[in-house]
């Protein structure tokens, strides 16, 4: 997985709440079985007419955010399906941080494994932080993960939290599977136990 | 010992590993698979030249994608895509040895029915698979929740999975359901009270007289709209009803094991005394059926209700609602039982079950769907099917116009050949009324399978009392 350490960027404005996985990647583009490609379904149906023209006023259509690389967010972000193709669809279209109120649970997970970072602020930071977005390609935002702070374009800084174990992860780009196989003893310890306890599982 | 919720007692029995700041390797008795969100995870294991560990306790069954329609066999109905999925669970499953029911076996269908119907899923356990309404099997007492593809591969990869526990929310419903009231109303009413995102971070026990009274497939209704709520399990703790269940099903514990798991599921409850993070508290006599208008299944009102206005609403909702009632054509102040529909899906793995078809057939026997209304009853699987065809509801639904389907996810969402057109307007027994879930521009309106039923014979949102 890729690095995330410090990324400085354009940062695009969703005040929408529950924007939900069926809008971030509609479920007929579901359909591959790699990883990658989902970036040019990102928000279909927001972002395209049926015959595939561009729907000029959706926010990643203009001009000035064609590139963005943060989006902040409404309140309760990524919410439906587990879906991990909505984080990669966000991934692959070049968004490597997601800023909101809340996010749903399964979402949030996602994000961490394909290397973005969900971040939940307070309203009052959303806010300020979305007004900022709304000034188009001037508002590059920093977010400095090790330092756990964001950068307005106007200078603000906002702290924020992370779980100290899905930072080091991110910081380093680790694979969770090779981390979890070195713990193979205690899994093996676990089952002898619980075979042993609950013998019809 | 400090009492213990019914989610601390699973948690602490599958702790694996605990790191210092508490995060846990949580190990997985069972993993259910479906070919849309497992192709990446068998790729990658197959990149790393890992093995599945636990091909035993680990379940395949393509659904998402199958046809519902006789001759299914055949490649052409599906597209290349969703063939390609298709083929691609079914080598994986082979290769990797797991437990695999493939399209032309009988007891193929949605894999949240087919895991409690084959006995896969017992109390106590915890289980996940790939998809979100995995929340299903919280119904019998086990800690069961949607994963991503990456943690679908790291449970293949380990059994495990790499967790933080979460908060603890009790919802009660207390006293007894009104006559037409079902466990559909009850979680949608529930999720109309904490909003969409009133249960991210939480695992919810449902409990209360109203939740005791259901059967197992009511109680798998409710578990399954859990994550609609935004929590990611919903609990119920196993009882008599759970317990006779599971009892003789193909993969249950037999004889002596059975009592010996019995003694066991007989532990698991919530503790006199145990420490609930957020209580919810509905009263089971006030619950009416209800239906959603908006595009959110926290948009639900009771049948009875009108269209609501947008500036009824606060913050960010005030726009939501306003996209919502326009991309639905609907107008402020609309009696919901003005609304017409022109077609009726009632399936899926929130109400694609037995006691779900015996509802819809009891209001429909005898009587014929309204004129040009496309109406398809799609059951949970292979076996729902045959057993539907066995007590003669199968012949009621064709007498009465339904199209009379073979199992899968169907309507449920715009995966296969069973979609809604743009502009079209469906009552759904389904878990979703997103934007685009059942067709681009198609409209869902969420409703129990009897007031599903009631709506295809009059051709519009109806309320069932007036037809009992």
């Amino acid at each position: 997985m890729e690095k995330f350490e410090k990324l400085q960027g354009i940062a695009a404005p969703m005040p929408l709440v529950n924007i939900d996985t069926d809008m971030i990647i509609p479920k007929v583009h579901l359909k591959s079985i790699k990883r990658t490609g989902f970036g040019k379904n990102l928000f279909d149906e927001m972002r395209f007419n049926r015959d595939g023209t561009e729907i000029a006023d959706f926010v990643l259509n203009k001009p000035q955010y064609r590139s963005a690389e943060i989006l902040v967010a409404g309140d309760n972000f990524g919410c439906g399906s587990s879906r991990e193709h909505a984080p990669w669809a966000i991934a692959d279209f070049g968004i490597k941080c997601v800023i909101s109120t809340s996010f749903a649970d399964i979402f949030f997970n996602n994000c961490f494994k394909n290397g973005i970072l969900p971040i939940v602020l307070p309203q009052e930071q959303v806010d300020l932080l979305m007004k900022d977005a709304e000034k188009g390609a001037n508002a590059r935002m920093t977010v400095d993960l090790e330092a756990q702070e964001i950068t307005s374009s106007d200078g603000d800084v906002v702290k924020f939290d992370v779980d100290a174990f899905k930072k080091h992860c991110l910081l380093n780009g680790l694979d969770d599977i090779g981390l979890t196989m070195e713990k193979a003893a205690s899994i093996d310890a676990y089952e002898a136990k619980a075979g042993a306890a609950r013998p019809w599982v | 010992m400090s009492p213990k919720t019914l989610y601390d007692k699973i948690w602490d029995a599958h702790v694996a590993h605990e790191a210092d700041d508490g995060t846990c390797l949580l190990y997985i008795d069972r993993h259910l698979v479906h070919e849309v969100t497992s192709p990446q995870a068998f790729e990658g294991l197959r990149m790393t030249g890992r093995k599945v560990r636990a091909p035993e306790k680990t379940i395949a069954v393509p659904d998402h994608n199958v046809p519902t329609t006789e001759g299914r066999d055949d490649p052409s109905q599906m597209t290349e895509e969703s063939r390609i999925q298709v083929a691609a669970l079914d080598t994986n499953a082979r290769e990797f040895g797991v437990h695999y029911y493939p399209v032309s076996d009988v007891r193929q269908g949605i894999v949240h029915i087919v895991g409690p119907e084959q006995g896969w899923t017992l109390p106590g356990m915890t289980v996940v698979c790939g998809d979100s309404h995995t929340a299903t099997h919280g119904a019998f007492g086990s800690l069961a929740h949607g994963i991503g593809t990456s943690e679908v591969e790291h449970v293949l990869a380990t059994q495990t999975l790499i967790q933080k526990k979460s908060k603890n929310m009790k919802v009660e419903i207390t006293g007894k359901l009104k006559p037409g009231v079902t466990a559909k109303d009850i979680t949608l009413a529930v999720i109309g009270e904490t909003g969409t995102g009133g249960g991210t971070g939480y695992v919810i026990e449902y409990c209360g007289e109203a939740i005791r009274d259901l059967s197992m497939e009511g109680r798998m209704t409710v578990c399954n709209m859990a994550i609609e709520g935004g929590a990611r399990a919903g609990l119920i703790a196993p009882d008599e009803t759970t317990f006779n269940y599971v009892k003789g099903r193909p993969h249950a514990p037999k004889a002596g094991a059975f009592e010996q798991a019995l003694e066991y599921w007989k532990t698991l409850f919530t503790d006199e005394g145990a420490h609930f993070d957020k209580v919810v508290t509905l009263k089971g006599e006030d619950i009416q059926p209800v239906v959603t208008w908006g595009t959110s299944p926290e948009d639900v009102l009771p049948i009875t209700g009108v269209v609501p206005n947008p500036e009824d609403f606060e913050g960010g909702k005030i726009e939501a609602a306003r996209r919502s009632i326009e991309y639905m054509g609907l107008t402020p102040g609309q009696k919901l039982t003005d609304i017409e529909i022109d077609t009726v899906f009632i399936g899926s793995c929130t109400n694609g079950r037995i006691e779900d078809f015996r509802a819809v057939a009891e209001v429909v026997k005898g009587k014929k769907i309204k004129d040009g209304m496309r109406a398809m009853i799609v059951p949970g699987s292979g076996l729902v099917r045959a057993q539907a065809e066995e007590e003669g509801l199968a012949d009621i639904f064709r007498e009465a116009g339904f199209e009379w389907r073979l199992a899968g996810c169907s309507m449920c969402l715009a995966m296969n050949p069973d979609q809604l057109s743009e502009g079209e307007r469906c009552a759904a027994t389904s878990n979703r009324n997103f934007e685009g879930r059942q067709g681009y521009k198609g409209r869902t309106h969420l409703v129990s399978p009897a007031m599903a039923a009631a709506a295809a014979l009059t051709g519009k949102l109806t309320d069932i009392r007036e037809m009992m």
